[in-house]
């Protein structure tokens, strides 16, 4: 699949800001005035500008308001009012918190469902399809739920709970990788099934259907990206997890080594996100004799 | 809605013979044509004239290679649109309901006034049906030519899609495929239609009818035993007539 920046950069970005909400929504840390103010500004930064990054991804935005109707059957709608609730409701609260000096405890706990709800959702619009069998496994929103959850928790300061959250998102960063690299195999669609003609023999493409490119080659039949895969999976794994782990084993709080922690974190997501998209095969490739 | 409706009894699609397909790309034509000047936002091209053309395309003909265990290989040319499925993915997928199946003759349209453009329904769909026009922002896909096949202002034998309608080798019919005694019900029945990449569950309407058995390619034709030489010895007059030219 094409790695859209827009959609990576809104992805992770969104991800971080209500995985913090979730944890200012409880209480963690109990911040009240401009300290909260500042907690807040940060989150609400990172995901209202990660949520408007998104819309540079749709071809027609000014139908944008259309989107919240279809939250019975569409994932995206349902991420679309999850997001508005989650902002809506954790605004009231931190307006409490900031103007008021009061944690409303009911107010943030629901805040803090639906911050956490807003990613899942998001998870679920990839975790989903049947097409990409490499997104559709339930490790993908545990993926995504997991580093919002312990991102947050990194930037709200809880150091140790983000400590021991990263060497689960390493864990379950490693599963999703290991078990999602025969999943297209595995789940047995192939260019015979894909064409009906596996009764007569063994198919290969002899001519394309076009001589130049088009909307579905650029958008899901990506495949600059699996090169350097490894490589980059090593990579995403050190900044992810390992640096920022490090860091706070040694002892990292509101100094260098706490930047340090959330910049190689916040790299390392990119990094992992980038690759989400670029590694996952979409079943039209076998139509173009671009699978296997 | 993209809440798929309830199972409609009619079923328009398309049943389209890879037999008898030549490959012309007459349909991937008439189809760019007609809907280009019709229901919804044109089908552009991009630097159409230039060194790297691309645009969008309802319908595009594929051409595989077939190589059976014996025999020759076969070439097979591929026409591949959107297949109108019953679980029609790409629907439900929809945020803005702009994607949605009709109750009454299980076509899978877009409304381009709701379209916002985002993409997921081509992700959703795993035959390549449905391609964003780069100009326009929305999502275009084959509309089985909606604006055809109930427009009486047309004369009776053009309401059918532009594809059907333009085939010079009859590959493509259209038709009820929920009514079992409809043509096109038939021929899958009695040429065993099938499903494209059913492991998917999407039910797709359209159906495909494989090539029929060829020859294995170890007999030249089943006539040959028929040109051996049938007399050695010639007789009569052409025997007479034979031997005389010899002498000659």
């Amino acid at each position: 699949m094409h790695p859209a920046p827009s959609v990576i950069l809104f992805s992770v970005l969104s991800g971080l800001g209500f995985g913090m909400l979730a944890w200012l929504g409880i209480g963690k840390p109990p911040v009240t005035g401009m300290s909260a103010f500042i907690f807040f500004f940060v989150a609400y930064a990172l995901s209202v500008g990660g949520l408007l990054s998104a819309t540079f991804h749709l071809g027609n935005p000014k139908n944008s308001l259309k989107a919240f109707s279809q939250w019975q059957t569409s994932w995206l709608s349902r991420e679309g009012c999850c997001a508005i609730a989650a902002l809506t409701v954790m605004g009231i609260y931190a307006a409490g918190a900031i103007f008021l000096e009061t944690h409303w405890m009911f107010l943030g706990a629901i805040g803090s469902i639906l911050s956490i709800g807003t990613v899942f959702t998001t998870s679920m619009i990839y975790a989903q399809l049947k097409t990409v069998p490499r997104w559709n496994h339930w490790t993908t929103p545990l993926l995504f739920v997991a580093l919002s959850t312990f991102g947050g928790a990194l930037m709200t300061g809880q150091v140790i709970v983000a400590m021991y959250g990263f060497v689960a998102v390493g864990l379950i960063q490693l599963v999703a990788w290991l078990t999602s690299d025969n999943r297209f195999t595995e789940r047995g669609s192939t260019l015979e099934t894909a064409t009906g003609l596996g009764s007569i023999g063994k198919v290969r493409m002899f001519e394309p259907p076009h001589t130049g490119t088009n909307y579905l080659l650029k958008e899901m039949v990506y495949v600059i990206g699996r090169k350097h895969a490894i490589k980059l999976r090593v990579i995403a794994m050190l900044l992810m997890v390992f640096i920022p782990v490090l860091m706070i084993g040694m002892g990292a709080k509101h100094d260098i080594k706490a930047v340090i922690a959330v910049l190689s974190h916040l790299v390392g997501v990119f990094a992992s996100r980038w690759l989400f998209f670029a590694e996952a095969e979409h079943v039209v490739g076998l139509y173009y004799g671009k699978r296997g | 809605m993209t809440a798929l409706p309830p199972i409609s009894g009619v079923k328009l699609g398309l049943v389209i013979d890879l037999d008898t397909c030549v490959g012309c790309h007459a349909c991937v034509i008439s189809c760019k044509g007609w809907n280009t000047e019709n229901y919804g936002a044109p089908l552009s091209d991009q630097d159409a004239y230039g060194e790297n053309p691309s645009g969008t395309f309802l319908n595009r003909v594929h051409s595989y290679e077939v190589q059976p265990e014996q025999g020759a290989a076969q070439t097979i040319h591929f026409p591949k649109s959107c297949l109108h499925c019953e679980d029609a993915p790409c629907v439900t997928v929809c945020p803005t309901g702009a994607s949605y199946k009709r109750a009454e003759d299980g076509i899978v349209l877009v409304n381009e006034d709701a379209c916002i453009g985002c993409g997921l329904c081509a992700w959703a769909c795993p035959y390549g049906a449905r391609e964003l026009d780069k100009a326009a922002g929305v999502m275009k896909k084959c509309t089985l030519c909606v604006d055809r096949i109930y427009n009486e202002n047309l004369p009776e034998e053009d309401r059918e899609p532009a594809c059907v309608r333009t085939c010079p080798s009859g590959a493509r019919h259209f038709g009820d495929l929920g009514d079992a005694n409809s043509d096109v019900s038939k021929l899958v029945q009695e040429r065993g239609g099938i499903d494209l990449m059913p492991e998917l569950g999407t039910k797709p309407v359209n159906k495909y009818l494989p090539p029929r058995p060829k020859d294995t390619g170890n007999e030249i034709d089943i006539l040959a035993p028929l040109l051996a030489p049938i007399a050695t010895e010639t007789s009569g007059f052409l025997g007479w007539l034979d031997r005389t030219l010899e002498k000659i």
